[in-house]
């Protein structure tokens, strides 16, 4: 009875909302099923239809995948001053970023399963039924730590938003261990996941110990550029109370991150530049090209740029206080961050290959229209979650107010 | 002295050796059914994701079927059966799928004689026979790598060199295959132990178990992994029906392949293919255990080295100098 009107009323404000809020969810279902189509295709024919080699044998998926993990870590950016240090202005907000992880990790498995050769063996990997190869595999322990995240992301929330709808205080001698934990494990999905390629000796370009701080520092540049944005557009639509302080200390936190990754940048350039060992060769085919070829060479620059540029923006306070820059650093910073995270990482790492052959990649229709697919289920799950989580928050959607009703 | 011999090369085109995909990605004019997403193409995908399993030829059976190294003989033997029916039904020949396991006391090894190479790949073809290596889209698990004599610059080595005789003057040749690694690096990432070390030394997969995510490809400093990235196809008249379990049985897509030695005929008491196709007798095989064995004496006599010793992967494949 009681969760029947829950759930009646929650679909029912799923389908209220100003024609934005319908052109937005019309645009997203659409290339959702664009992308789904796609995707069938590729379960007709195989592998064959991306643009991947036995050279390139990863591509644009798993740069998608690595870029969104650490859009998922970053929620503990929010965490930490919320619950940490009790910074009233991020508490008050912190249950979006949350949401922002679970759909940022649904996104993340999307994309892994769309890269593998044989999804109808996924269950080859349950423990007990299958094998799940621990603890040597480091893509196996990527699994447990992101689903374990992703528990931990809809559990906290989960608690929190349920007393709220019934109008109940909330226990954190219960639920601080489960925070607490949280915080460690956000590290984690991220550390882990630079490790998959990290151990890989075979791949000189991932192969250096500097490659999970990076992995955290630019993760801590994208995510909370990205939340920025997103709680501007919701303080819009929802008139929800987000505080601009919030959003400044957000960008303070950028700052900072952002100045670690240049910085990391910069460390791994002396290393390989002055030591002018072959292993220089994947970095030299990023950044200004080997044997003529060099088709990231635009790209990565592109994202220099963006991310020198961006730093400035939120280094001076002027301008990081001001919306209209903020805004444009926030998204020059996700944009870098994806280019110099996603291709700029996982490509270079096949190029040139073991045995010295410079083939190169480019993803095909169906990879980029599958990825666009997969962004826009995310982003449907993402307002979802918000269009849910918001009235509950302001105490507009309780279990009081559907008794009443 | 390897230059007095002068064989006819079998040729090699970008085509032919790159064993990548290229060539079978989509034409602009492929029969292939093409990518519009029509409706009715949409709903028979949803049903097809559903019944995924039923794709090609696999059946419950398959979908279900266990890990090799954790079925009973007897489940072995239902596999075996299933596999010889489907194999006969595809191919209309009587396969023998092996199983048979590691012999006590030995240890397989391999020694390549860089000096004696003359580069003509005559190993790559005998190994794509004898493996029934798919041919299109192309697989080969040996490269012939040419290097210029002073270099062993793997970025300036050639793969694709074609002319009319070999060997050519002033090159020298390094083929390259699956290392079988004592420390191997692929074996280690698997998430579901899909690849493995047997006792006797072969680094094998199970075609059945693996999940396609390519992780040990990326793992292997050799290149010594393929993917079937579409349906693998080998001719009727070409396939070869003396076959293992874990090694030349016919391939299914998106599976993860490569050199095992030939587990087929060395675990019966034959050389591998190559060994028995080089024309100059580079290739030597045999059982490292084994003290007076021809592999033993050449790591114990000649000058030997092994491929990227700095990584600590351990081949058991040395190329050795004779002279």
């Amino acid at each position: 009875m009681q969760s029947s009107g829950f759930v009646s009323e929650a679909v029912r404000r799923l389908f209220v909302g100003p024609p934005v809020y319908y052109a937005w969810m019309a645009l997203l279902t659409v290339a959702a099923v664009i992308g789904i189509t796609q995707y069938i295709e590729q379960l007709q024919r195989g592998l064959v239809v991306t643009g991947m080699t036995s050279f390139v044998s990863w591509g644009f998926y798993i740069g998608n995948f690595t870029f969104l993990v650490g859009v998922a870590a970053a929620a503990v950016l929010l965490i930490i001053p919320a619950y940490l240090y009790d910074f009233g202005p991020i508490k008050e907000i912190v249950i979006v970023g949350e949401a922002l992880a679970v759909s940022a990790l649904l996104m993340c498995m999307m994309f892994v399963t769309a890269d593998l050769g044989r999804p109808d063996r996924l269950w080859h990997l349950i423990p007990g039924l299958g094998i799940l190869n621990l603890p040597q595999s480091l893509l196996g322990w990527d699994i447990v730590v992101l689903n374990g995240y992703l528990m931990l992301n809809l559990f906290i929330p989960g608690y929190i938003l349920f007393r709220s709808y019934q109008n109940e205080p909330v226990n954190m001698r219960f639920i601080l261990p489960f925070i607490l934990l949280s915080i460690p494990w956000a590290v984690s999905i991220h550390t882990v996941t630079a490790f998959i390629y990290n151990g890989l000796a075979a791949r000189p370009f991932w192969n250096a110990s500097i490659l999970a701080p990076r992995f955290l520092a630019s993760a801590f540049c994208s995510g909370p550029a990205l939340i920025i944005l997103i709680f501007q557009i919701v303080r819009r639509y929802t008139g929800f109370h987000v505080k601009d302080e919030a959003l400044h200390k957000l960008a303070e936190i950028v700052a900072v991150a952002m100045a670690i990754n240049l910085f990391l940048a910069g460390a791994e350039f002396f290393k390989e530049l002055y030591s002018d060992t072959h292993h220089l060769s994947p970095l030299r085919y990023l950044y200004v090209g080997i044997h003529g070829k060099g088709l990231l060479v635009p790209w990565i620059w592109t994202a220099m740029g963006f991310n020198i540029v961006a730093f400035i923006i939120f280094l001076i306070p002027a301008t990081r206080k001001n919306f209209t820059t903020l805004n444009l650093g926030a998204v020059l910073i996700i944009l870098g961050i994806w280019i110099e995270k996603g291709i700029g990482l996982i490509i270079p790492g096949f190029i040139p290959s073991p045995l010295g052959r410079v083939w190169e990649y480019v993803p095909t229709r169906v990879e980029v229209l599958v990825t666009i697919g997969i962004w826009s289920i995310g982003l449907l799950i993402l307002t979802v979650l918000l269009k849910l989580i918001i009235p509950i928050e302001k105490g507009e959607f309780t279990r009081a107010r559907q008794v009443a009703a | 002295m390897s230059n007095d011999i002068k064989v006819q090369s079998e040729s090699s085109t970008i085509d032919d050796q790159t064993a990548t995909k290229a060539e079978a990605r989509e034409e602009p004019n492929s029969p292939l059914p093409t990518a519009r997403p029509t409706r009715r193409s949409f709903l028979a995908g949803a049903a097809g994701l559903l019944g995924m399993m039923a794709l090609g030829s696999c059946s419950w059976q398959e979908f279900f079927q266990q890990h090799y190294q954790r079925m009973t003989a007897k489940e072995i033997d239902e596999v075996v059966e299933r596999l010889k029916a489907q194999y006969r039904e595809k191919y209309g020949q009587d396969f023998v799928v092996g199983t048979e396991g590691p012999i006590d006391g030995t240890l397989f090894g391999y020694a390549l004689d860089i000096q004696r190479c003359i580069g003509c790949r005559r190993c790559v073809y005998a190994c794509v026979n004898e493996n029934n290596l798919s041919r299109d889209p192309q697989i080969q698990y040996i490269r012939v790598l040419r290097f210029k004599d002073g270099t062993m610059d793997f970025e300036e080595s050639e793969i694709y060199y074609n002319p009319d005789d070999v060997p050519e003057e002033g090159y020298y040749y390094m083929p390259v295959q699956c290392q079988h690694c004592a420390n191997a690096p692929c074996t280690k990432v698997c998430p579901v132990r899909a690849t493995w070390t047997e006792p006797d030394g072969l680094v094998v997969v199970d075609y059945n178990w693996c999940i396609g995510c390519r992780y040990c490809m990326a793992a292997c400093p050799y290149q010594g992994r393929w993917f079937n990235w579409g349906d693998p196809s080998v001719p009727k008249d070409e396939i070869t029906t003396q076959t293992h379990y874990l090694g030349n049985r016919p391939r299914m897509r998106n599976v993860v392949e490569k050199c095992t030695f030939c587990i087929q005929r060395v675990r019966v008491g034959k050389y591998p293919a190559c060994v028995e196709a080089c024309p100059v007798g580079a290739r030597k095989f045999g059982n490292l255990l084994d003290p007076d064995s021809e592999i033993s004496r050449i790591i114990r006599t000649k000058r030997v080295f092994r491929l990227k010793s700095e990584l600590n992967t351990q081949p058991k494949f040395y190329y050795f100098f004779a002279t």
